[in-house]
């Protein structure tokens, strides 16, 4: 089964922030109307990656100041309250098996400008 | 071939646990008459039903199991005839099996003597799971209870009781002492004082001559005319074999009980045989689980050989060591080899420490060279190795206290431990496992305990082998020049020790460095961290700067500790818990203008909570304008140091513990180790300063300072021991220099000191060696190492709070600085707020 978005929804990019309001290998939270938005940066790599900003094992408003990694070169999140880690690829936790999924967001680098992608209806 | 066996106890199910492993798949039909309406559950362990587990747990296989192995299994249906001319036995419920060979495990039931009124209403028996429902059900209503038996299954009973909340409970025993089969007289003195420290009432000599009372038990009577109310009595004095189906067939039987069998187990009729509790061998009854095992392991072997075209070696029973440990009621008692052997062959070793309430006793051959037997009160951590030492005849040390005391000074050893036993000795006397059988499933790639378990089946009966199973799978593996690597994780193949040392030769300052020098990948949640604190321990640099931020560990990383809803609580440090009322005045400024929560710790200081990421640097700005610097409660890193008030105002106080406090945290402060850090300094012996659960601990003497180490709160609290005594102020410090460096040093990531410790080969004697003794010649190292840590100190607020890029970084929104999160909730508590509860 496949989830026919890019048919029925267009891309809308919003600016975040620049680059360097970024630490090299950590995450910030963005904020985008009531949603917030965890972006996190691996300079290593130069890779972006976005996600809800909202842990959902206790609801809490902290994926942002977790902490980054790789697990077997899989990016991810640990997040400050239960260590409890997401994948940065597809959301899904990594730590836990019944754990809720993350929602991701597509993020494009232009210049110093950083831009994270919000799915619209058509 | 068809193979009936009568019982289904635990040597019944070990029974069929052998003979399916021993013969071809579907030679055999196996039909199991029980008695009891469950399968065969774990009698050794009875007493943990009270204790929590259910009759499932305490199961040794499910009925599935047998299904799956292609065994009748008939519960609750006793065998009542064995016609030995057609060789057929009959059930209880009519059923009626051929067989070709009968084996007969019915086991024992408890001896009840001969006492008027033992079927009164409150007295019970303790040998079935039925039993102990009964006595589950009749305790409520029983305020003391009563067993006759002071032997193993009474003491065992008396548990019973007390686990069933029955918390005034009297053992009976007619003898003049405890377990007089088992230990001597020394051993029961000891063990009955143990027991009466943990509220068993002792009864010796006593001869119960009726138990009283109308329709229910209301006490004992003893032949003494002494009287003892009870409102439930269990009887626990013994074992009868049931051998009475036995008797009915014909079969020989013993004067006091038991099924008379050969050393093939085989009773008068070589078709039908008789294992465990049941059967009498040589003028014997065993009533314990493991030679039970052994004459299951002898039939099966017996049977499968007629019926195999490659017969196995014979086996032959040919009795059985008693040698025992147990834990009763929270007291080690053990027994093994020959216990009592005379003193016209033997030469005995005593130790004995009736503080501890630790008694044990070895027997060596005149010629000091072999160890016969021993008992073991109150600590038997030693009972595998000696067991084994007697058993296999190992040469004892020259000094042979040694194996029961440990080498003391010297280099010597104290014996060869586990790998210098030979390799038919028994590590698991339960399943007999061989050394040579463990060693070699090791080398065949079964590297951990539980591979060892599953694939041998060691440790998985009494468990009393674990460590020296462990022993054996490190030494096996180390033996075939496999070095078990303590590594960090993916991203780093290196030990905590290993990194702090690379990590100090290359000057290596960030973690990006540190991941490529020696790393791979981008890091993860536990090498991050300790990374970062080895950084700090080694060259305290501002823990926010060089793009370490990102890898502390997330406390740090915001300088204060998050709470329940994304809040941080702030700690000013207060050395010594010493502070002005002025200062007391701020500390309340700034909880009132920023809307915190305030509370007293554990460590003498005070904690503001509920403080907003932003509001953090602005906090901390009034504080440190005020003199306060940050107290690291945030951290890996030293914390208090609690004080009580000590001579300057207490009239008991020696010295001023205050003071010496203050110097010490201020000495301290920021230290980051592999784990937090907290510490204590007391006036005088009172030691209301708690010095002695602390890391590092000083409590003062008339002649000085006493520095204890290695102590926690906590999960698991230890006593911190002590290091030296009458120490003056000064080398006091020097000492915990060492000792904390030699920690900071060699622990792994998050070990606190006392576990740290207790994993230290050589124990507090290497440590004194290392930290007094200088035995490793690096106490000057260490000193100056100290030195610089504490030379570079600077409060890491301060820095923050004077940098406005640093600053930056306390903000909710990185694209709406000064926006609070919108989605902090507090709710409201005795005038105070406390954090919205979590879902």
């Amino acid at each position: 089964m496949s989830i026919a978005i890019s048919q029925d929804t267009t891309t809308v990019w919003f600016y975040a922030c620049n680059v360097n309001d970024v630490p090299q290998n950590g995450g910030v939270c963005v904020k985008y109307d009531e949603v917030q938005i965890a972006l996190f940066r691996f300079a290593r790599r130069e890779a972006w990656y976005a996600t809800q900003n909202l842990c959902p094992h206790r609801q809490q408003m902290a994926l942002s100041r977790g902490m980054t990694g790789t697990h077997n070169g899989e990016p991810k999140i640990a997040c400050p309250f239960h260590k409890k880690t997401f994948s940065l690829e597809d959301g899904r936790c990594i730590s836990d098996d019944t754990e809720c999924s993350l929602t991701t967001y597509p993020v494009k680098v232009e210049g110093d400008k950083v831009y994270i992608g919000i799915a619209q209806e058509a | 071939m068809k193979i009936v066996i009568i019982g289904n106890g635990m040597v019944s199910y070990k029974f069929c646990e052998k003979i399916i492993a021993k013969i071809p798949a579907n030679t055999a039909e196996i039909v199991v008459f029980g008695e009891e309406p469950r399968p065969a559950y774990d009698r050794v362990h009875l007493s943990e039903f009270f204790a929590g587990k259910s009759a499932d747990d305490l199961l040794l296989a499910s009925a599935a199991w047998y299904a799956a192995n292609n065994i009748t299994l008939h519960l609750g249906d006793p065998v009542q005839q064995i016609d030995r001319s057609n060789k057929t036995v009959h059930s209880y419920r009519g059923i009626t099996e051929a067989y070709d060979y009968l084996v007969i495990a019915t086991g024992s039931s408890a001896f009840v003597p001969p006492i008027p009124g033992v079927d009164k209403k409150g007295v019970f028996i303790y040998r079935t799971i039925e039993d102990l429902e009964l006595m589950q059900d009749y305790a409520p209503r029983a305020k003391r209870g009563v067993v006759i038996g002071g032997g193993l299954l009474g003491l065992e009973a008396a548990k019973a009781l007390l686990d069933l909340g029955i918390s005034d409970t009297h053992v009976i025993e007619f003898a003049p002492r405890l377990m007089p089969r088992q230990i001597d007289e020394n051993g029961s003195r000891i063990l009955e004082q143990q027991l009466k420290q943990l509220g068993l009432q002792i009864h010796t000599n006593k001869n119960t001559s009726e138990v009283t009372g109308d329709d229910t038990m209301t006490g004992l009577r003893f032949a003494d005319e002494t009287h003892l109310e009870a409102d439930m009595l269990v009887i626990s004095a013994g074992i009868k074999p049931r051998d009475e189906l036995a008797k009915l067939s014909g079969l020989e039987t013993g004067h006091r009980g038991g099924i008379i069998v050969n050393e093939h187990l085989q009773t008068t009729d070589p078709e039908i045989y008789a294992i465990g509790e049941c059967a009498l061998h040589n003028g014997m009854i065993y009533g314990l689980v493991a030679p039970g095992y052994e004459m299951a392991e002898v039939v099966a072997t017996h049977i499968a050989n007629q019926v195999s075209s490659s017969p196995a070696a014979k086996k032959t029973f040919t009795g059985f060591d008693m040698s025992t440990k147990l834990k009763l009621i929270g007291v080690d008692v053990a027994s093994f080899g020959d216990p009592f052997a005379p003193v016209e062959t033997s030469r005995s070793i005593v130790f004995e420490d009736t503080m501890k309430g630790v008694y044990k006793r070895i027997s060596i051959t005149n010629d000091g060279k072999h160890l016969l037997g021993g008992i073991l009160i109150g600590d038997a951590d030693a009972y595998n190795m000696l067991l084994q030492t007697a058993k296999n005849k190992v040469i004892l040390p020259p000094n042979p206290e040694d194996v029961l005391l440990g080498a003391r000074g010297g280099s010597q050893d104290a014996g060869p431990g586990v790998l210098g036993l030979p390799d038919d000795a028994i590590i698991c006397s339960c399943e007999s496992i061989s050394k040579g059988d463990i060693c070699s499933a090791v080398e065949a790639g079964n590297e951990t305990f539980d591979a060892i378990k599953k694939c041998t089946k060691a440790a998985t009966c009494c468990g009393g082998c674990t460590p020296m199973v462990k022993d054996l799978i490190t030494g096996t593996m180390k033996a075939q020049g496999k070095y078990i690597r303590n590594v960090l994780c993916e991203h780093f193949a290196y030990s905590r020790q290993e990194l702090y040392d690379l990590i100090r030769i290359k000057n290596v300052r960030s973690f990006d460095e540190a991941l490529d020098h020696y790393g791979a990948g981008d890091g993860c949640e536990v090498c991050k961290p300790v990374i970062a604190s080895i950084m700090a321990s080694l060259w305290n640099d501002m823990i926010l700067e060089k793009g370490n931020d990102t890898v502390q560990d997330s406390n740090d990383r915001f300088l204060a500790n998050i709470q329940k809803g994304g809040t941080y609580s702030v700690v000013p440090r207060i050395p010594g818990g010493e502070i002005t009322p002025a200062k007391l005045l701020v500390i309340a400024q700034v909880a009132l203008k920023y809307n915190l929560y305030t509370k007293i710790t554990g460590g003498q200081r005070i904690d503001l909570f509920g403080a907003h990421l932003d509001d953090l640097p602005n906090i901390w700005e009034e504080l440190i304008e005020a003199g306060f610097e940050s107290g690291h409660a945030y951290g890996k890193a030293l914390r208090t140091v609690k004080s009580c008030v000590g001579s300057t105002w207490c009239r008991f106080g020696l010295h001023d513990s205050v003071s010496f406090a203050i110097q010490i945290e201020e000495r301290y402060r920021g230290l980051r180790a592999p784990h937090k850090l907290k510490s204590a300094v007391s006036g005088c012996i009172r030691e209301c300063a708690e010095a002695q659960s602390k890391d590092f601990g000083i409590i003062a003497t008339e002649k000085g300072w006493n520095l204890y180490v290695c102590g926690n709160g906590g999960s698991k609290p230890q006593h911190a021991i002590l290091l030296a005594s009458d120490l003056d102020s000064e080398t006091c410090i020097r000492y915990i220099d060492r000792f904390l460096m030699f920690y900071i040093k060699t622990a792994d990531p998050l070990t606190r000191t006392a576990t740290w410790l207790n994993k230290l080969e050589g124990g507090i004697t290497y440590l004194k060696n290392v930290v007094i003794n200088d035995s490793l010649g690096i106490a000057v190292e260490l000193e100056k190492e100290m030195q610089q840590l504490v030379d570079r100190y600077k409060c890491e607020w301060k820095e923050v709070v004077e940098n406005p890029e640093l600053r930056k970084r306390f903000s909710h929104f990185i694209n709406a600085p000064g926006t609070k999160d919108p989605t902090v909730r507090f709710d409201s508590l005795r005038d105070q707020k406390k954090a919205a509860e979590w879902k």
